[in-house]
Parts: C-alpha cells; sequence; structure tokens
C-alpha cells in the first residue's frame, strides 16, 4: 500500500525553481522526516501534499502527487476534502482564540457534524490521543491561548486528529517548543504512527534520528537521499547527506 | 563638545515646540466647550428634548432634530455597514493583489478625502431626482452611506489585515472553506477593529450638515418623522439654523443642542476608543 506518492514534482514561484523533480514514495504507517538547511524546499513540498501552496499567486507545479492512489491536482478534487484527509501542524501552534473545545470541535462543524453526542465524543478521544486529555479536561471552556506552548501544539495536533486524516504533515512542529514539551510530541509522535502515516519536517537532526522511520535529504530543491533512517544516519551513499548528517555545513 | 551643546538645545526647542503645539489645540477646544457648556447647560432640561420647534424660543425644543438624527444613523448603519463590510472583505480576501486591486485601493482611500458637499450633490441627484425620494430620510441616510461607505471598507480592511496569516492556515489546514474561514475565524478575531471603524463612520455622519441642506433636508420640521420617506431635519441643522437667528435666546437654544450633539459623538467615539483598546488586547496572540 502506497498512500503518498509523488512523481516528477517541480515547484516554482515566479522565476525561481524551488523543487526539482522531486520522486518519493512514502509507506502507510511510518514516520518520514525531511531534513536539510533552511532554504532546500522541504516547508515548501510537505505544503505542496496538501495543496496549502495554492494559495501563494506566483506558485506554478509540474508532475504529481498521488495519495491513495488519486492525482490530488486534478480538478475533480475537493481541496477541502483533501485536507481532511492530509491534516497539517505548524511550526508555531496556531490555536484558535477560542475555547479549547471549540478548537477541537471546528474541524467537525466545518465538516457539517452537528450531533452533539458525536462531537463531544469526539474532542475527548482526540484530546487524549493527543496527550492533552488529563491536563484540560476540566477546563475545556477555557481560552486555548491560556494554555503553555506545548500544550497548545499538542491542542493543534488533537484538532487535526478530530477530522480522522490518514495523513499527517508536520512542519517542524517543536522547534518553538522548549526540551520537555518537545519530548511530549516526540513521545506523541511515536504513538499516532500506528494509525496514521506522518511526514515531518525538521531542522533538528537528532529528533529525525530518533523518530522517523524513514529520512530524506533535501538539499538546494533536489532529494538527494532518500532511505531508511538507519542507513541515512549510520551509512548514506551520498557524499553530501554524510557531510550534512555530520555537520560539516548546514 | 560645542557641537553636543548646540543639538541639546535643539533637542529642547524641540519638545517645548511640541509641547505648546499640543497645548494649543487642547486649549482651543476646552475654551470652546467651556463656552458652549457656561451659554447652554441651563437651557437643557426634559421640555427640550420633547418639545418640537417654535417661533419661540422658550418653548422651542429639539425632539424633531434628535429623532431624526437617530433615524439617519439607524438607516445608515442599515445601509452602509453590509455594504461596507462586504465590500472590504472582498478587496482583503478574495480579491486578487495586482494593479487594477492597487488602483481601486488608491481610489477608495481617496473616496474617504472627498469633500462631503460632493456627495450631497451626487444624493441630490441621484436620491432625490432621479430616484424620486424627494428630501426624505431615504435620500438622506443613502447620502451618509455613500459619504462613510470609503471608510467603513478601509476600517474593514485594516482590521482583516491585522488577523495573523497562521489563523487563515490553520484553518484552511483543517479544510475549511474561504468563507467559512472568514465567518469563523477572521471575522471575530478582526471584529473589534471593524466594529471601531464603523462606529468612528457613523459619528461622522451623525456630525454631518452640507450634504444634507444639499438634497433639502429642512431647518424646520414641525413633526417627528414616522418613515423613512418623510421630511426630516438633523441636529447639525437644527443648531445652523438657531445660530444664525439675531435673538439671543436661540443662540443659547443652539449651545445647548451643541451640547448634546457633542455628548452624541463623544460617547461614540468613547464606545470606539474602549472597543480598539480591548481589541488589540486580544489580538496579541
Amino acid at each position: 500500500m502506497k498512500p503518498l506518492e509523488a512523481k516528477k514534482i517541480n515547484v516554482f514561484y515566479g522565476d525561481n525553481h524551488v523543487l526539482k523533480d522531486i520522486d518519493i514514495t512514502i509507506k502507510e504507517n511510518t514516520v518520514t522526516a525531511l531534513i536539510g538547511p533552511s532554504g532546500c524546499g522541504k516547508t515548501t513540498f510537505l505544503r505542496t501534499l496538501n495543496r496549502m501552496n495554492d494559495y501563494i499567486e506566483t506558485f506554478r507545479k509540474k508532475g504529481k502527487v498521488y495519495i491513495d492512489g488519486k492525482d490530488i491536482y486534478d480538478k475533480k478534487v475537493r481541496v477541502e476534502e483533501l485536507r481532511r484527509k492530509v491534516g497539517m501542524v505548524f511550526q508555531k501552534p496556531n490555536p484558535f482564540p477560542k475555547s479549547i473545545f471549540e478548537n477541537v470541535a471546528y474541524g467537525l462543524k466545518i465538516h457539517g457534524i452537528t450531533g452533539k453526542y458525536e462531537i463531544n465524543d469526539t474532542v475527548e478521544k482526540s484530546l487524549k490521543q493527543a496527550a492533552l486529555w488529563g491536563e484540560v479536561k476540566d477546563k475545556l471552556d477555557k481560552p486555548a491561548l491560556s494554555l503553555s506552548g506545548g500544550q497548545q501544539q499538542r491542542l493543534c495536533i488533537a484538532r487535526t486528529l478530530a477530522v480522522k486524516p490518514t495523513i499527517i504533515l508536520m512542519d517542524e512542529p517543536a522547534s518553538a517548543l522548549d526540551p520537555l514539551s518537545t519530548a511530549k510530541i516526540e513521545e506523541l509522535i511515536e504513538e499516532l504512527k500506528e494509525k496514521y502515516t506522518i511526514i515531518i519536517v525538521t531542522h533538528n537532526m537528532q529528533q529525525a534520528a530518533r523518530i522517523s522511520d524513514r529520512t530524506a535529504f533535501f538539499y538546494l530543491g533536489e532529494l538527494i537521499e532518500y532511505d531508511k533512517t538507519s542507513i541515512i544516519f549510520t551509512n548514506p551513499k551520498n557524499k553530501l547527506t554524510e557531510n550534512y548528517i555530520s555537520g560539516r555545513f548546514g | 563638545m560645542s557641537n553636543v551643546s548646540y543639538n541639546r538645545n535643539i533637542d529642547s526647542i524641540f519638545k517645548y515646540l511640541g509641547i505648546s503645539c499640543t497645548l494649543f489645540g487642547i486649549v482651543m477646544l476646552l475654551i470652546f466647550i467651556g463656552n458652549i457648556v457656561t451659554d447652554g447647560v441651563q437651557r437643557i432640561d426634559w421640555s427640550f428634548l420633547t418639545n418640537l420647534p417654535s417661533r419661540k424660543a422658550e418653548n422651542a425644543g429639539i425632539l424633531t432634530a434628535w429623532t431624526g438624527t437617530a433615524w439617519i444613523l439607524g438607516l445608515t448603519s442599515i445601509f452602509s455597514i453590509p455594504i461596507g463590510v462586504a465590500a472590504g472583505i472582498y478587496l482583503q480576501e478574495y480579491g486578487m493583489k495586482n494593479r487594477l486591486a492597487r488602483i481601486v485601493e488608491l481610489n477608495i482611500a481617496n473616496l474617504a478625502g472627498v469633500p462631503s458637499i460632493i456627495y450631497g450633490l451626487l444624493g441630490l441627484e441621484i436620491f432625490v431626482r432621479v430616484m424620486n425620494f424627494g428630501g426624505s430620510l431615504l435620500a438622506g441616510s443613502l447620502t451618509l452611506s455613500l459619504l462613510i461607505l470609503p471608510v467603513i471598507i478601509v476600517a474593514t480592511r485594516e482590521a482583516l489585515r491585522a488577523v495573523p496569516n497562521s489563523l487563515r492556515e490553520a484553518s484552511y489546514g483543517m479544510g475549511a472553506t474561504k468563507w467559512q474561514t472568514i465567518w469563523y475565524q477572521i471575522l471575530p478575531a478582526a471584529s473589534g477593529g471593524v466594529v471601531t471603524g464603523i462606529i468612528l463612520a457613523l459619528s461622522r455622519a451623525v456630525g454631518e450638515t452640507a450634504p444634507l441642506i444639499v438634497i433639502g433636508a429642512l431647518a424646520y420640521v414641525p413633526f417627528v418623522a414616522k418613515s423613512p420617506m418623510d421630511e426630516f431635519t438633523v441636529l447639525p441643522i437644527q443648531i445652523f439654523n438657531w445660530v444664525s437667528r439675531p435673538q439671543p435666546e436661540f443662540l443659547t437654544n443652539g449651545a445647548a443642542a451643541i451640547i448634546i450633539l457633542l455628548l452624541l459623538t463623544f460617547i461614540m467615539n468613547g464606545i470606539a476608543v474602549y472597543l480598539r483598546n480591548k481589541w488589540q488586547k486580544k489580538i496579541s496572540w
């Protein structure tokens, strides 16, 4: 089963050729880390997978992205349905300036789910899955912005889980957090991969080594090497990869 | 060394210049308000608010004027708020950010600066003559709506622009449509700024005189307006009428009406400032 397949993806911002011929196949229930120096196209690639780049007016794309065998850039695809299936967690925690409960229930509301029991149930389940339930169960009506940064990020994960995605994209989800909160997020990712396919951009190579099954190394818009994480970090085939992971540049 | 003391002198000169400039405006305003209050405050009582206009100054009241102002305020809100907010939303969230959009944006900002009498002439031609509304409340409020639309559009856009993009991304990332994102997330987050802009625009409409005179609002209306098609007067016109009379008793009436109008606009501006401060605190996430 190949839940996600990118074929010859090229991305341009105006005249700027940001991604060059990216070919990648992501396996189900794995964590795939995208690593590489800043500005090498990791985030752009991630955002190509749920069409978040559509809002950039100079964005152009060549090549295909298949999710569950369907071309996500096909005219018939409804981008709202796609994003329900391919959730996203952002670099900076960005909960809605509403209550904790409303944050998680928002996805259900916009997708037309109105049953009170179903909503309550899903909110509780999602918060439990995101390992946040114990901390917030007595204050669901409190503003989400009163939570700590790490809690906010787990709330954002819970919010994403509530609409039952199959793939979760994470764009440096722990880079704005302290080490303890980071550890919690990493633990969470370990658990989530049993049910979800996770693609995570990270600048932290130890993090990639700790949590991912496969690692893709991007450099200047190209996918240099993509393999099992253990191989990338111990026995990379490409000299560039070796230099990067051994800290010689980046 | 001499250079340092020279620069310091410039510094302190500018400081005192700045203080006197600031004081100038405040002192002038205080003198004006003090003057008005001493002239008019003893004239304000219940009958002043509930009496119809009269040829006898001591019987004259501002009932028709303030009810006219209230009508104008209500009708102008009904016309200008939905149109202005919708246009602001379109321009900021839907419209393309190309050259045409910049020209439109520039022109809306310019429209906010067009003298109000020009809007009066526009209203006279379109609403009074072509649409045949006469010198009615409807024609008056439509004219004032045109006048304040640019202000509401610009304020709406600025409030929407202040909402961080991360909020839009969070909503789109959940699979929300553009409208859902605007309705559930962006508008609530921007509401303080939008409402502030609306109140400031309406308080400008309340104080306008020239365009209403042009479209034919009357100085003497012996009845309280019952429908939008009725003829009307408003507080500023009543004031203008009274202060242009020779009898000193009418000047007192004018001062008293000015106090009422000032109170109304101060309250509206106060609410706007309050909401803006509250909103700025809320939006800093």
